[in-house]
């Protein structure tokens, strides 16, 4: 469904601080996939959303959606397709807005945003069972504006409002990082049930690896821009954090040998 | 007395259309628009010269309105397409609509307009009326007009905010990334608030020119300050209505203002000082507004009690 291939990446082009992240990453994203992807900060993941979503260019390569070169189509026309869920809670919704607004918005994904009345009352009662489902009593406060919500609750209903409409591609951010841990085991929870339901092809980026293990069923580790672990089905179950673990250990000292050499 | 308070309804109604453009971009869209400072002159400018050509009051107001969409449409080319901030864009535009506004006028920098008819020309009708009564209509004639304007204008906009593009404008100024993650293009939408936020401005300037009856190039110079004191004083002042739409606040906010200006003025303060007032008077309501900064100033005052 996803196919990006030989993608080159370099940030500060023309500065003492020029760094190629990517030099040919290629990676192929089957249609129904669910992928946790782990990382050291600099590894590359947040890069490698940000290309798939059209927040960052590639310099080189191509990015095949469904078959279509998406490399070049904005961010915005991109997001009709492909959702996003960040780390911080407050991106994925409008704090002035009430939780019925937000959700108006979210449902009209991919419509056209004319004078038609914002909120149409006969999708309250769908909106309502979505929410129940969420289990947050949020469907008591459908007046109420998300401002006043809690971390964790404008995360449920970012998750939500992102699959509201169908999307073909769901990329998760570290989506539950700033949250307390028992609102994260819930987001996941919830993240797992929607992801199941509605059937999504989904990629979450985490910093927690038993998350990465416990969740999805292919596992993807970046590494100064290189994918240095791909595992799935079997292989994936039989890991443990304690695998992972070693394996960042591995790493990170090939990196000192590497630097020691070059300095030595 | 009466006429004291007539003149401040009057002023802070007129004022109050541009209030209400002033909030679509400060406090909707999170854009401080300068740019308003060109388009309400340039709405006046517009508007006396259609008088004085062809005295038609609803094409004045249109072609006025229209100017003001195109005035919008270059801020927003500036800041969206061009990539200059949203302040700089809006000083150019105003800075721009300086020399625009004097060609529109013959290179004249004032014009008055006093022997034709404008929207608050009371019709022959009135003729019919009794003596004692005919004064009374004479007298608040300009009021209903002012009142019907922004009656009319207020529930547009209160319409308006309550559509899905409505929605998206507020978003917009709430949380850009939500129009992109929406499908939608944030450099559209902020385009057309713009837009629609310098038409109002321009609208409000050709509505007050006709209330002075006179055009001059300085009728802009500061007023997006003062639109912006009417917003802060509305909503700070009688924020505490929580049911009450931020369309009655904001022009309530300018006859709030209105009534301070006059205040200050009958206290024999100097006309010269009024740009002072102004700057005062909406430095209290933005410290009134301010949620940290209110407990202290009204502890230190009690300890000072």
């Amino acid at each position: 469904m996803l196919r990006l291939s030989n993608i080159e990446k370099r940030f500060y082009v023309g500065t003492p601080h020029e760094n190629q992240l990517y030099q040919d990453l290629n990676i192929h994203i089957k249609d129904g996939e669910f992928i946790t992807v782990i990382g050291s900060n600099g590894s590359g993941k947040s890069t490698f959303f940000n290309i798939i979503a059209g927040t960052l260019q590639p310099d080189q390569g191509s990015i095949l959606f469904k078959g279509h070169d998406i490399a070049h189509q904005p961010e915005h026309l991109r997001s009709r397709h492909i959702a996003r869920v960040y780390q911080d809670p407050l991106k994925g919704t409008a704090p002035s807005l009430t939780i019925l607004e937000n959700l108006s918005m979210a449902y009209n994904k991919g419509k056209k945003f004319n004078l038609s009345r914002g909120v149409d009352q006969a999708l309250i009662e769908h909106f309502k069972q979505e929410l129940k489902a969420l289990n947050l009593g949020l469907e008591e406060k459908l007046n109420n504006r998300v401002g006043t919500l809690s971390g964790g609750q404008r995360q449920a209903l970012s998750l939500l409002m992102a699959t509201l409409v169908q999307p073909e591609l769901l990329l998760l951010d570290e989506h539950t990082a700033a949250l307390d841990p028992k609102t994260s085991e819930l987001i996941i929870d919830l993240t797992q049930r929607l992801v199941r339901e509605k059937e999504i092809t989904t990629v979450m980026v985490t910093h927690n690896l038993k998350q990465a293990l416990d969740v999805g069923d292919r596992l993807i580790m970046f590494h100064k821009g290189q994918i240095v672990l791909d595992l799935s089905g079997e292989e994936k179950h039989k890991l443990s954090v304690m695998d992972l673990i070693a394996k960042f250990n591995a790493l990170n000292l090939m990196n000192e040998l590497n630097d020691s050499l070059i300095l030595g | 007395m009466l006429s004291f308070g007539i003149e401040v309804l009057n002023q802070g109604l007129a004022y109050g259309v541009l209030a209400i453009a002033v909030t679509l971009t400060y406090k909707i869209l999170d854009f401080p628009d300068l740019s308003v400072d060109g388009s309400f002159p340039l709405g006046s400018v517009i508007a006396a010269v259609v008088l004085l050509k062809w005295g038609n009051i609803p094409l004045a107001l249109f072609l006025s309105f229209i100017g003001g969409l195109g005035a919008g449409l270059l801020t927003g080319f500036l800041h969206v397409k061009l990539k200059i901030s949203n302040l700089l864009s809006g000083i150019l535009v105003m800075t721009g609509l300086y020399s625009i506004n004097l060609m529109i006028a013959n290179n004249r920098s004032n014009l008055p307009i006093f022997n034709v008819k404008t929207m608050f020309t009371v019709g022959s009708w009135v003729e019919n009326l009794p003596q004692d009564l005919q004064v009374w209509v004479i007298r608040f004639y300009p009021s209903i007009v002012l009142l019907l304007v922004i009656i009319v204008l207020k529930l547009v906009m209160d319409w308006f905010l309550e559509t899905k593009l409505g929605f998206l404008l507020r978003i917009t100024g709430d949380n850009p990334q939500l129009v992109i993650a929406l499908g939608e293009d944030i450099g559209k939408t902020k385009i057309l608030g713009l837009m629609l936020s310098n038409g109002i401005a321009a609208f409000s300037g050709a509505i007050a020119m006709q209330m002075f009856r006179f055009y001059d190039i300085s009728l802009g110079s500061g007023i997006v300050v003062v639109g912006l004191a009417s917003v802060v004083l509305g909503t700070s002042v009688l924020g505490f209505m929580k049911s009450w739409k931020i369309t009655t606040l904001v022009v309530l906010g300018s006859i709030l203002y209105r009534l301070s200006i006059s205040v200050a003025l009958a206290l024999k303060l100097p006309p010269s000082n009024l740009k002072l007032i102004t700057a005062i008077i909406f430095v209290l309501a933005l410290v009134l507004n301010n949620k940290e900064l209110r407990p202290k100033l009204l502890k230190g005052r009690d300890k000072h009690a």
